[in-house]
């Protein structure tokens, strides 16, 4: 992930309109594909970092973009990506994902509008949808300062002396680094994770009944 | 995430586990030391260290202790994801958890208040010095427990997870071929035969075990003196990895307690041996009413069984220590279940006065003892046998008796218990269905158990190689299948659940590998 850690991501704003579930003919009661559409308000668009979202027993999803600039089209970002290993079991049926950019088979940049479609082939289950969808925007990075010239000329190789059996100073020096790095980590205070022991507090452990929160 | 940020993570979480552990400070120490030593060399002194520290085996040390750390690591997890949802994700699981914990918590209190014994108390002097003289011999003079009883048995368990229904499941399709017949009504993924094939392929008809290929009539040459070869030297090498491997095939009586010792990474060393001693002090401290459920449960359980009367004295010193050790509350993070919360008398209800109760927040049941009580013919110090118990409590055991969707929990066993007696026995379960002997009813007490109490010690101690050797309990409900396979001719015969009971009444005489490997391999699919 690029961002640094002073960065927040702030999800973007967007809102998502009611699922639309497909339907073959008339008759079906159940449907097995539904279609939800994640709007961004009017004019503004987005380079999206990452998708996530909090399942609820979808099978797969695949996700269309819409993209500006003429002509603004709609592309296949995710085919048929599984959420659940098996569409009739529990496994992944409430797991919490995320689609990344880099997952994407398209550049995920200047999107309108963003198009999950889902799919549960299971007669298993009342319902399905994903809960809790939030786009991440993309944070630019900075562009990469140029190193001035005249820095780089004060990096020049030192003149070589007459060393007379002498080890080099480079590895004279690189190795005393080590020795002072190595000293470095060893005196560093442990943050340790290893449990106290004590149960009671200041000796005392009479405790009430058992509290039923 | 992508793979390798994956793996910094795994990597980082691991390093921040063991960083401060007592093997790092060994590690530093021996490091420091070894600087005086003429080899290493100022110009390649992170190269040389590092040789040295492998060949003296410290490397593989740590190794052991990574691989341990493994074991019980959550999986890398979505940054949105919180803690319990990391312990169980399924929300309906969880719910049924916390008020099961609920109903346990109040039949504790209740009992507590009944008998007008408080939760817990400081010893007199006296009475501290009475049980520290009496420490070796704490079965014969308990006290007075005719009044206490356990807070559940596993048939209390069953019905609760009989009860468990998905809200979001549509199980309203009748009854037919298709539908589930068993007692579990929870669609978890569950391992067919041919998946269990591949999974279990040590096991199979064409590999030599121990619990079959070293009967008395088969020549050991064919197969048991080079196993036990074999065996040897993966003790003298000290690594985890390959005994775990290997016990998949069986441990031979003389290196098990040392190859399972290996798995666990459980060490016996001067400081383990003084935490042991810090927790005897603790229960010769602080009486706890949990003890009055452990002495209970050991008076009517482990003492009453052929096999393990003896080991009573051990019993009582595992089982209290372990009651005190707050270690055994790290293993919460991966557990569904939450350790009990109280309050310190007088001191209101903040953050700072809450403690655990039982201070390792297990709460004994029914049948707990049994657990510990297989591991005694392995290990005869108290401390090192505490140790090995410890770790297989945090790593298997407690899956047995917590609600979760975990394929080793004990919800996954049983459906997978039904589901392969469903699929492959078809006739016999829907024979026992027809007079209401459902299987699992006479399954579940063997399952939550881990078959401690019901088969004979050696071929417990062959069945919980297995469990070892896979890093899983699937086998315990493999078994418990076979059982139903090999008893079926019977079982077709009665007429009631009494009868089934009956039927399947006595195991002792059964032979754990052979039922296993018939049932996996030589079942026609």
């Amino acid at each position: 992930m690029s961002s640094s850690s002073s960065d927040v991501l702030l999800p973007v704003d967007s809102s998502i309109k009611p699922p639309v579930f497909l339907h073959l003919g008339d008759t079906e009661p159940l449907s097995g594909v539904c279609v939800l559409d994640v709007t961004l308000p009017f004019g503004k668009t987005v380079n999206v970092e990452e998708i996530s979202f909090k399942n609820h027993y979808t099978a797969s999803v695949s996700m269309r973009l819409l993209r500006t600039g003429p002509p603004s089209q709609w592309v296949t970002a995710v085919r048929d990506l599984p959420l659940m290993e098996n569409p009739h079991t529990e496994g992944g049926s409430q797991d919490y994902c995320c689609i990344h950019r880099t997952q994407m088979q398209v550049d995920p940049d200047h999107v309108i509008s963003v198009r999950l479609i889902l799919k549960q082939p299971s007669s298993t289950w009342r319902s399905f949808s994903l809960d809790d969808i939030r786009i991440l925007p993309h944070k630019q990075q900075d562009p990469e300062k140029e190193v001035s010239d005249w820095l780089s000329d004060l990096t020049l190789a030192d003149q070589h002396t007459d060393l007379e059996g002498l080890p080099p100073p480079q590895s004279v020096s690189s190795s005393l680094q080590q020795m002072f790095a190595l000293t470095e980590v060893m005196m560093q205070s442990n943050e340790t994770t290893a449990s106290i022991g004590r149960f009671h507090v200041d000796g005392c452990y009479d405790i009430n009944l058992l509290s039923l929160l | 995430m992508d793979e390798g940020s994956e793996l910094s993570l795994t990597i980082a979480q691991i390093v921040q586990r063991l960083k401060g552990s007592h093997l790092h400070s060994q590690i530093e120490r021996q490091a420091k030391e070894c600087l005086h030593q003429p080899e290493i060399k100022l110009e390649s002194l992170k190269e040389d260290v590092r040789s040295f520290l492998k060949t003296s085996g410290w490397e593989r040390q740590l190794q052991n202790a990574v691989y341990r750390e493994l074991h019980v690591q959550l999986p890398p997890s979505h940054p949105a994801a919180p803690p319990e949802h990391l312990k169980e994700p399924l929300a309906y699981m969880r719910k049924a958890q916390a008020s099961w914990e609920k109903r346990v918590l109040k039949s504790l209190n209740s009992m507590s208040t009944e008998l007008g014994v408080p939760l817990a108390r400081m010893r007199p002097a006296a009475e501290q010095k009475e049980l520290s003289n009496k420490w070796n011999e704490m079965g014969t003079d308990e006290p007075d427990l005719t009044s206490v009883r356990p807070v559940y048995a596993p048939k209390d368990f069953l019905e609760v997870l009989i009860s468990l229904r998905n809200p979001n499941h549509d199980g309203s399709e009748d009854v037919g071929v298709r539908s589930h017949w068993g007692l579990i009504q929870v669609p978890l993924n569950v391992r067919d035969i041919p998946q269990l094939r591949q999974a279990y392929s040590e096991l199979n008809l064409t590999s030599g075990q121990l619990g079959i290929d070293d009967h008395a009539h088969i020549h050991p040459d064919m197969f048991e003196n080079e196993y036990v070869q074999i065996g040897k030297k993966v003790v003298l090498e000290q690594d985890s990895a390959a005994a775990q491997q290997y016990s998949r095939q069986g441990c031979p009586t003389g290196l098990r307690a040392d190859l399972w010792a290996l798995i666990l990474n459980s060490t016996n060393q001067p400081q383990d041996v003084m935490y042991y001693e810090q927790l005897t002090a603790g229960v010769i401290q602080h009486d706890l009413l949990v003890d009055n459920l452990i002495y209970k449960d050991v008076k009517l359980t482990a003492s009453n069984d052929d096999y393990y009367f003896v080991f009573e004295d051990f019993l009582y010193q595992v089982l209290l220590c372990f009651s005190r050790d707050t270690a055994v509350l790290e293993h919460f993070k991966y557990n569904s279940a939450t350790p009990p919360k109280s309050f310190i008398q007088g001191k209101g209800e903040d953050e700072e006065s809450a403690v655990v109760y039982p201070p390792n927040g297990v709460i004994p049941f029914h049948g707990f003892s049994m657990y510990v009580a297989p591991l005694c013919f392995l290990y005869n110090e108290p401390s090192k046998l505490y140790s090995v118990f410890r770790e297989m409590y945090s790593r298997y055991f407690f899956r047995l008796h917590s609600i979760s969707s975990s394929p080793s929990g004990v919800v996954s066993l049983c459906l997978q218990f039904e589901r392969l007696l469903q699929t492959h026995l078809p006739q016999l379960f829907y024979h026992l269905r027809q007079i209401e002997a459902q299987p699992l009813r006479i399954a579940f007490k063997w399952m939550v158990r881990a078959f401690s109490g019901y088969l004979s010690s050696d071929q417990l101690l062959l069945l919980w190689d297995r469990i070892l050797g896979y890093d899983s309990l699937e086998v315990v409900a493999v078994l418990a299948a076979a059982v139903f396979a090999f008893r079926a001719e019977n079982l077709m015969e009665v007429t009631s659940l009494a009868s089934a009971e009956a039927v399947l009444a006595d195991l002792s005489t059964l032979k754990v590998m052979p039922l296993i490997q018939i049932f996996l391999f030589a079942t026609a699919i």
